[in-house]
């Protein structure tokens, strides 16, 4: 080579050379070691949402082609009507009035899909909103008005405690004790569970977003908002009944949607400065101001196997310009563990037992 | 015998170098950002997703640049003393590149699509390039996954070689992407 210099000239000893692929070497298995610990298989400490979903699994069972938590459930599809009473506080595009496609989901929490509908308390209502230009906002709600903890660390040692007995097959109570005992942030969700009784309908509940989030203005100014759903003229049904099947809730649905839609008023809430935003165990102040936004008007609903919500995954952090997720912990957790059932399900291809709701079932626990 | 004096090759242009280069920064905070947010329940998933896809969609462009870079400006013939097996794997694994950094931008944008969600590149709205499919978004997400190691692995030869070439051949390969010539 014309240009080079004595120094490459010089031809390499064997230690040179053994020096130098060393520290090639070293370069490479650094490099590979750096990737293997930022993906986390070097660091068995670290919550993944893959271990998030493997307690989940743990204690319900793997039910291909379901989702993970929340597996017992059925699709509904209606529409929003916005009131645009909301879109001062918001630049997204369903709060301005008219009307917005929605594609639901009522479920029961648990990652069994045959748990008997009275398993627990609590019932849930996911939210698909679609907007014309291709936006969506997705929304999982339940029937409480606070989460049990305040971190995704918490929600996996809970799950931890709630691991069943293998000579019981229930969870050990005094497990469950000690956990309660070390998160005095439960508190508020123990003290609701003390007097909730399952509901003998979907249609009577109201669904709370539990988390913060901000509203984004067309200035630009974000207020930070909790949102729920509110029934509207839904003839009441009492508790569940022991007399009650399994599967009452989904035969309640389509009793009351044969008669005419189910509406629910959507409220939100506005926070005021120094209100919580990163803790979703915790109110805001009633007396907080309420903005009605509108109205969720659901028309049909559909076997949760074959219907428009079966592919969806709820991922609360899907949102539309002019709303912005809060620092609640449990939303990034929520979304990636969301992510980790998604692609379990999707990979294990649509659940196949359509006889689901056949299957006898074991009470479950309050989660 | 010293293989450096038998042939000169040609460096690379400014152009293609600050391209490589760019790139080359672009695809490992690409790879641990990827590998890094599907493993975190932490706020930290959230904000890697908001880099990780407009950064996507940026190599994208620039693949785009460089491919056409590439196919009119041509690169250095390697040194004639290479071994025959190195020369073999020395194209084959820039095929493998190139294929990889259109593959990985392309089968993200289609897997966000076929899981039916908005495809969102920080406040840009694509529209999706694959139908929702949940079939075909976990066959997807299969691929992004398996072809981000296989990129990985790739990217970890080439800088082997690359050092290979500049510590021990010392024939003027690495200094070809380096200083040029």
């Amino acid at each position: 080579m014309p240009h080079s210099s004595q120094r490459e000239a010089r031809p390499l000893d064997a230690r040179q050379i053994c020096l130098r692929l060393g520290a090639i070497g070293a370069i490479v298995l650094g490099s590979g070691a750096a990737f293997a610990y930022v993906g986390g298989w070097l660091d068995p400490q670290r919550l993944t949402p893959d271990r998030v979903v493997d307690v989940l699994e743990a204690n319900s069972g793997v039910h291909a082609g379901y989702r993970r938590n929340h597996a017992k459930g059925v699709c509904v599809a209606g529409h929003f009507e916005s009131s645009g009473a909301a879109q001062a506080l918001s630049t997204a595009a369903l709060f301005a009035p008219g009307n917005t496609p929605v594609v639901g989901r009522l479920a029961v929490p648990g990652g069994n899909p045959y748990a008997s509908d009275s398993s627990v308390p609590i019932r849930s209502f996911a939210l698909r909103f679609t907007s014309p230009n291709g936006e969506q906002w997705r929304t999982g709600m339940n029937s409480m008005p606070v989460f049990v903890v305040a971190t995704p660390q918490a929600f996996y040692a809970q799950q931890l405690a709630a691991r069943r007995d293998p000579a019981t097959g229930k969870p050990d109570p005094q497990r469950m004790q000690a956990f309660f005992a070390a998160h005095p942030e439960t508190a508020a969700f123990r003290a609701w569970a003390r007097t909730a009784r399952p509901s003998a309908s979907y249609a009577t509940e109201s669904y709370y977003a539990l988390h913060a989030f901000y509203f984004i203005d067309a200035q630009g100014r974000r207020q930070p908002v909790r949102w729920r759903l509110a029934p509207l003229d839904a003839s009441p049904a009492p508790a569940a009944a022991p007399g009650h099947d399994a599967d009452y809730l989904q035969a309640d649905l389509q009793r009351r949607l044969a008669q005419g839609p189910l509406r629910w008023r959507l409220l939100v809430t506005l926070g005021a400065p120094g209100d919580p935003t990163n803790d979703a165990t915790r109110q805001w102040p009633a007396d907080r101001p309420t903005v009605e936004a509108g109205v969720v008007v659901i028309t049909r609903s559909v076997s949760q196997d074959e219907g428009p919500c079966r592919d969806v995954n709820y991922d609360p952090t899907v949102l539309p310009r002019g709303m912005a997720i809060s620092d609640d912990p449990l939303l990034p957790a929520r979304s990636a563990a969301y992510a980790a059932s998604y692609e379990r399900r999707t990979r294990e291809g649509p659940p196949r037992d359509a006889a689901a709701s056949s299957q006898p079932t074991q009470p479950e626990h309050v989660q | 015998m010293n293989p450096s004096t038998q042939r000169t090759p040609a460096g690379f242009s400014l152009p293609a170098r600050l391209l490589h280069w760019l790139m080359a920064i672009g695809m490992i905070a690409m790879l641990f950002i990827g590998v890094g947010m599907v493993a975190s329940v932490s706020e930290r998933h959230q904000w890697l997703i908001q880099i990780h896809k407009p950064l996507g969609l940026a190599l994208l462009a620039l693949a785009c640049v460089r491919l056409a870079r590439r196919l009119y400006g041509g690169a250095p013939a390697l040194p004639v003393g290479m071994p025959a097996w190195q020369r073999h794997a020395a194209h084959a694994s820039h095929v493998l590149l190139y294929a990889l950094m259109f593959a990985m931008p392309l089968i993200g944008w289609a897997m966000v699509s076929a899981g039916g969600y908005p495809v969102m590149a920080g406040n840009w709205q694509l529209p999706p390039i694959a139908p929702a499919d949940a079939a075909l978004f976990a066959w997807l997400r299969g691929a992004h996954r398996y072809l981000a190691f296989l990129l990985f692995a790739a990217v970890l030869l080439h800088l082997a070689a690359a050092l290979f070439h500049g510590w021990i051949r010392r024939d003027g390969v690495l200094r070809a992407m380096t200083r040029g010539r």
